[in-house]
């Protein structure tokens, strides 16, 4: 059997899938439909410091093989997730991966320095939601602000820091050296790439926001691409994730060069997709004779 | 709880232009199944997102389905025949409390938001009410369900442009039976739900109400399908459709 367990910055993860923050609520819709305990860890619907509504409605488009969303970072606020929440993730036996998001380089220092005092085990910094006026993306989009935010959040952090990265770069290896310098732990990458539809009877945008992060098996190939720009640029653990659906793109992305994985929009299709692709990867490691993940993290051969 | 079922379609017939039933052997759904909830189903390689569809029947094992098309996941659906099988999740979302409406509630249905109406017009019924449904279409070809509201109920017809039973709308009809009703609920379109929200709030009835938005995971896990709702504080909150609705009192919603 193979071995499916990772070490991501010194937490073992049971195997390499865990949920994309945002798609997964915490936990407790599809925790109707599987143990949670299956997953290798859950990242959780992104925190602000306090509560958010998010946008008006219309929220989501459908594509091409994915899907638009503007929700807008909807969240009941940090210290509300930590009362409520975490209490009800730690029974289950999986890694809680706390996303956070700020509008402003001290909010970032707040979040992470405060979510850091509580039980989570990885801290992931969004720097790239699209949804937002303030923060998020703009963030993530040029180098020196990944500096200024990465490091003042890194003398913060009591947990592994995780940058989020937006796919919405011209270079993303630049902004990948840019987190990492800064001092990240690791990186997860890709956020939803902006997109937009139009409904041609009435002429409107479909998405209140106009634009919105499209995400789904559409940016698969995308996501693969910038996971091995990545990989290639700089030495630290990749959570990789955009457009995963099966155990063989698990598969496909640990050889672009993730150490683990994000399932997200895909769960909207069949909730079962993460524990059908658990088994998928390990059916076919072990048809394959592959005895860990290691192997195959990077492995792509060029 | 919500159940993954994969289902067998029992029947399928077309009931008009662009209107489909189809009937599903769904008996874990079906079981558990309450009026005005709804199924959310995968409609085909082609779409990614489930398409959500309100029941309209949960008769022993058999799960009524009654749709329209309108894009490629409904025209997907709508090409399902006997034997196909379905992958369905379901029953979801929070449906009509009859109990709150009283002895003699009324409940009304615009166009394709009919069909989830006569289960809850059943539902009534089987908990003693004496339900009235009134029941409003486009035209004369896009009347549905008629009989079966009939042999459930007293049941009025309308059609907005009188090629069929009374030319008007949902409303006149609310209008004349209000200082005989004791509740109200209705699914339809937006700008209907509002009108009727307004008359029984002027009548002092309770009134729920069933709302539409474009729906992504169809548990409540991804808050794509926001509904403008008042917080107590009088300041916006959003619900969502998929699980705090479908059914809203009136009240709370923000129209």
């Amino acid at each position: 059997m193979a071995d499916l367990r990772v070490n991501f910055c010194g937490v073992e993860l049971k195997n390499p899938v865990t949920t994309a923050s945002g798609t997964f609520g915490f936990g407790h819709e599809y925790g109707e439909f599987f143990d949670l305990s299956r997953l290798g860890g859950i990242g959780v619907k992104g925190l602000t410091p306090t509560e958010r509504l998010g946008n008006p409605a219309p929220r989501i488009a459908e594509t091409p093989s994915g899907i638009l969303n503007c929700v807008g970072l909807q969240n009941p606020g940090i210290d509300r997730f930590i009362e409520e929440q975490i209490p009800f993730l730690r029974q289950y036996d999986t890694a809680i991966i706390a996303n956070v998001s700020g509008n402003t380089v001290e909010e970032y220092e707040g979040m992470v320095e405060k979510i850091s005092d509580a039980d989570v085990d990885l801290i992931e910094m969004n720097i790239s939601c699209p949804n937002v006026k303030c923060g998020g993306m703009a963030f993530g989009t040029q180098p020196d602000m990944v500096t200024e935010v990465v490091s003042a959040a890194k003398k913060k952090a009591k947990k592994p820091l995780i940058v989020k990265l937006s796919p919405n770069v011209t270079d993303i290896a630049e902004i990948a050296r840019a987190a990492v310098a800064a001092g990240a732990d690791a990186l997860s990458l890709i956020n939803t790439l902006l997109g937009m539809r139009i409904d041609i009877e009435t002429r409107k945008p479909i998405l209140s926001n106009v634009m919105g992060g499209l995400s789904g098996p559409a940016v698969f190939p995308v996501a693969v691409r910038m996971v091995y720009q990545v990989r290639k640029a700089v030495d630290v653990p990749i959570l990789g994730m955009g457009g995963i659906r099966t155990g063989k793109d698990i598969v496909e992305m640990l050889l672009a060069g993730a150490d683990a994985v994000a399932m997200g929009t895909v769960m909207f299709a069949d909730p079962m997709a993460p524990v059908k692709a658990i088994e998928e990867l390990e059916a076919w490691m072990d048809a394959h004779g592959v005895k860990s993940i290691r192997e195959l993290s990077g492995a792509v051969e060029v | 709880m919500s159940i993954q079922e994969i289902c067998r379609v029992s029947c399928s017939q077309q009931l008009g232009d662009g209107l489909y039933r189809l009937v599903l052997d769904a008996p874990q759904i079906a079981a558990q199944a309450q009026c005005g909830q709804f199924v959310h189903i995968a409609c085909g390689e082609g779409n990614m997102l489930r398409r959500p569809i309100s029941i309209c029947l949960a008769d022993g094992a058999a799960l009524h389905i009654v749709f329209q098309t309108k894009g490629s996941g409904t025209e997907w659906l709508a090409a399902r025949k006997q034997g196909d099988e379905l992958d369905v999740l379901g029953p979801l979302g929070h449906g009509f409390d009859v109990a709150a409406l009283g002895a003699k509630p009324v409940f009304l249905g615009g166009g394709i938001g009919v069909p989830p109406m006569l289960q809850t017009v059943k539902c009534a019924k089987a908990a003693g009410a004496a339900p009235r449904a009134i029941l409003g279409f486009r035209n004369q070809g896009a009347v549905i369900l008629e009989d079966e509201f009939r042999a459930a109920c007293e049941t009025f017809v309308t059609t907005d442009d009188g090629s069929y039973a009374r030319h008007g709308f949902v409303t006149d009809v609310l209008k004349e039976l209000v200082a005989d009703a004791t509740g109200v609920a209705a699914c339809g379109p937006r700008p209907m739900l509002k009108a009727i929200a307004a008359l029984a709030k002027d009548a002092g009835l309770p009134c729920q109400v069933s709302m539409e938005e474009r729906m992504g995971c169809g548990i409540g896990a991804c808050l794509v399908c926001a509904c403008a709702l008042k917080a107590e504080n009088g300041e916006t909150r959003y619900g969502h459709v998929c699980k705090d609705g479908p059914v809203f009192n009136a009240e709370e919603v923000e129209w």
